[in-house]
């Protein structure tokens, strides 16, 4: 029987190759069939669909007062509209950039109405330090902006950090005017 | 686990059976007969003492998770429900609570120990470098467990610690919403934490097994630092050192006692019995008082990510800590300089742990009055700028040089010279 004397040739004269591919292809398989498994276990901790459908709410904002502010949770965060006094937008407008650790011009802040003009009285930003995420206190800080209580980081009238640890300036969240007086969040 | 001879002799047909299928008898029994140096003060104790701390943690974490709800619109309320309505919960809650607090105390000791004694020096690297890890799982632990009650610290707490993670270049800020599932800590990041912080005394569990596993396999240090060499120098762990260990258990226990009947919140903070509000940050965040140095060290720089990195090295520095201790000397006995900087250096850790829980702009120590009345004098910014500096010195500097410069004391030729004198005491070898 021919099939038995193939059987007695030393496998290690006639194997050494295809044993080294076959040791490969099933690594690489297993590698793979690994990390595809690997990835749900890992991605199920990002933001789930309802979270990220949370999506947006609508602020009248002509209801906010000169001088008050308004602090609404959306998607976890306080947004806070602030009507600003003439003087606090005099004093945002007026600062030099240069002066700002990460600069950015008053107006840059702001988003237009649909007819293209800019109410600079409504600031509408995530009132979140960009520190380590606590909720600055208003009209308060060498800036007379916002102070955070965590570990001292000022904000001038217009959001922008000025001096304490954090790096950037109070982040403007995507928020569009539905009509003269209601922006829309999100 | 012992690296001894055995002495154990199964006595009955059924241990003799067993011995023979699972020697899990011998193993026990070879534990509790491991020669011991005679030597060991009750600084020593701390490692039995920290064993209890896990098992009471582990148990009286059960049962809380037994009436616990991890949803944000409950778990604050079923809290307060175990302390008030759940039988013996008023006990349990605060054994646990209060237990945190302990467990962190009797391992602050336990590691200051053994940076006295030179615990981590040849041949027990892998031993210490096992208890630094211990030592990092438990801080994680006791971060998440601290977020369950969901006070205004637990929740302001989380948001600031997950909030380091977003200060990693590029990838922070979808790191830090994966770690919460979502833009804020929420329901998605109680749920987890939760799930994590019932996890992670287990992996502890493991590695308390190889951290006793690896002591060992290279035998206690002392606290002469000498390495035993004859029988002379040692005694049976049981019932020599089962009596201290349960002596200073016993010493250890009143003072948790204290807490838990007379004071159950004074180690915790006021502010945590206000429900979470995602709308407002408490005035004053701070972190419980066995993370207060670190919180310092990341205060007392001004940049966000080198802040992180700094509270980040204090503990990996660690983990180096063999190889940057230059001096052959173990104990700091021997070391009349070392010995000194090491008191600074324990007195500089308290530093900053009062400099973590003060607010950074205040003065913390006064120099006099000025024109128009204000305080004066150092502030708790640059007082934890100084303290952090020692810290690190410490480690990179003054250990790294003092071994290649300091001239060490003369060392006794043995532990048992050294107990007994330089007489022959074979007599006083202890009944077996």
């Amino acid at each position: 029987m021919s099939d038995d004397k193939k059987l007695d040739i030393p496998s290690a004269v006639e194997d050494e190759g295809k044993r080294d591919f076959i040791f490969i292809a099933t690594g690489a398989a297993a590698a793979a069939g690994a990390v595809s498994l690997g990835w749900p276990l890992v991605a199920q901790m990002g933001k789930a669909a309802d979270t990220l459908a949370a999506g947006s709410i609508e602020i009248d904002v002509s209801k906010v007062a000169e001088g008050q502010q308004l602090k609404m949770l959306w998607r976890g965060k306080p947004v806070f509209v602030r009507h600003r006094t003439p003087a606090e937008i005099k004093i945002a407008e007026d600062t030099l950039i240069s002066d700002c650790p990460d600069p950015e011009e008053d107006s840059a802040r702001l988003i237009a109405k649909p007819d293209g003009s800019i109410d600079p009285r409504y600031l509408v930003m995530i009132g979140v330090c960009t520190h380590f995420g606590c909720i600055p206190v208003g009209e308060s800080g060498d800036f007379n902006g916002w102070y955070c209580p965590c570990h001292g980081s000022h904000y001038d009238t217009s959001g922008r950090i000025r001096k304490g640890p954090a790096p950037k300036n109070m982040e403007i969240p995507e928020y569009k005017y539905v009509s003269d007086t209601v922006i829309k969040v999100g | 686990m012992s690296g001894h001879p055995s002495t154990y002799e199964p006595k009955y047909a059924a241990t003799k059976w067993l011995d023979t299928r699972l020697p899990i008898v011998r193993m026990g029994a070879d534990f509790m007969t491991f020669p011991s140096p005679r030597n060991l003060n009750y600084w020593y104790t701390f490692g039995g003492i920290l064993t209890l701390c896990l098992a009471s943690q582990i148990i009286t974490g059960i049962i809380l998770a037994m009436h616990y709800v991890p949803h944000v619109d409950l778990a604050f309320d079923s809290v307060q429900r175990i302390r008030r309505d759940v039988p013996f919960g008023w006990l349990l809650q605060p054994m646990h609570a209060v237990g945190a607090s302990m467990f962190f105390l009797a391992v602050y000791v336990h590691m200051f120990r053994g940076l006295y004694y030179g615990s981590y020096k040849a041949p027990r690297e892998v031993l210490w470098i096992i208890g630094c890890l211990i030592y990092l799982i438990m801080m994680a632990t006791g971060f998440l467990g601290y977020t369950l009650p969901w006070g205004q610290m637990s929740f302001w707490g989380a948001t600031v610690i997950t909030g380091f993670f977003g200060a990693v270049p590029v990838v922070g800020e979808s790191l830090q919403q994966w770690l919460l599932g979502g833009y804020a800590v929420d329901n998605a990041t109680l749920n987890r934490f939760f799930a994590l912080h019932y996890l992670l005394p287990f992996v502890i569990a493991g590695l308390v097994g190889l951290h006793v596993w690896a002591l060992h396999h290279v035998g206690q240090n002392n606290p002469i630092g000498i390495t035993t060499k004859t029988k002379q120098d040692t005694l049976s762990f049981h019932p020599y050192y089962t009596i201290k260990d349960g002596f200073a258990v016993v010493v250890f226990l009143l003072i948790f006692a204290f807490f838990i009947f007379y004071q159950p919140d004074a180690l915790g903070h006021a502010d945590n019995y206000i429900e979470a509000d995602a709308l407002k940050t408490p005035p004053h965040i701070v972190p419980e008082w066995y993370f207060l140095p670190f919180y310092a060290i990341l205060r007392a720089v001004p940049d966000k990510l080198l802040g992180i990195v700094l509270m980040l090295g204090a503990i990996v520095v660690l983990f180096v800590l063999p190889w940057l201790d230059t001096s052959k000397v173990r104990s700091m006995r021997f070391r009349p300089v070392a010995k000194w900087f090491f008191w600074i250096f324990l007195f500089f850790c308290f530093i900053l742990g009062w400099c973590g829980a003060e607010t950074p702009d205040n003065i913390a120590i006064p120099f006099g009055v000025d024109a128009a009345g204000q305080v004066r004098g150092l502030n708790f910014t640059w007082l934890s700028r100084i303290a952090t500096i020692y810290y690190f010195a410490y480690f990179v500097l003054i250990l790294p040089i003092l071994g290649l410069v300091e001239t060490p004391k003369d060392r006794p030729d043995s532990i048992t010279k050294a107990v007994l004198g330089d007489t022959k005491h074979t007599a006083i070898l202890p009944a077996e």
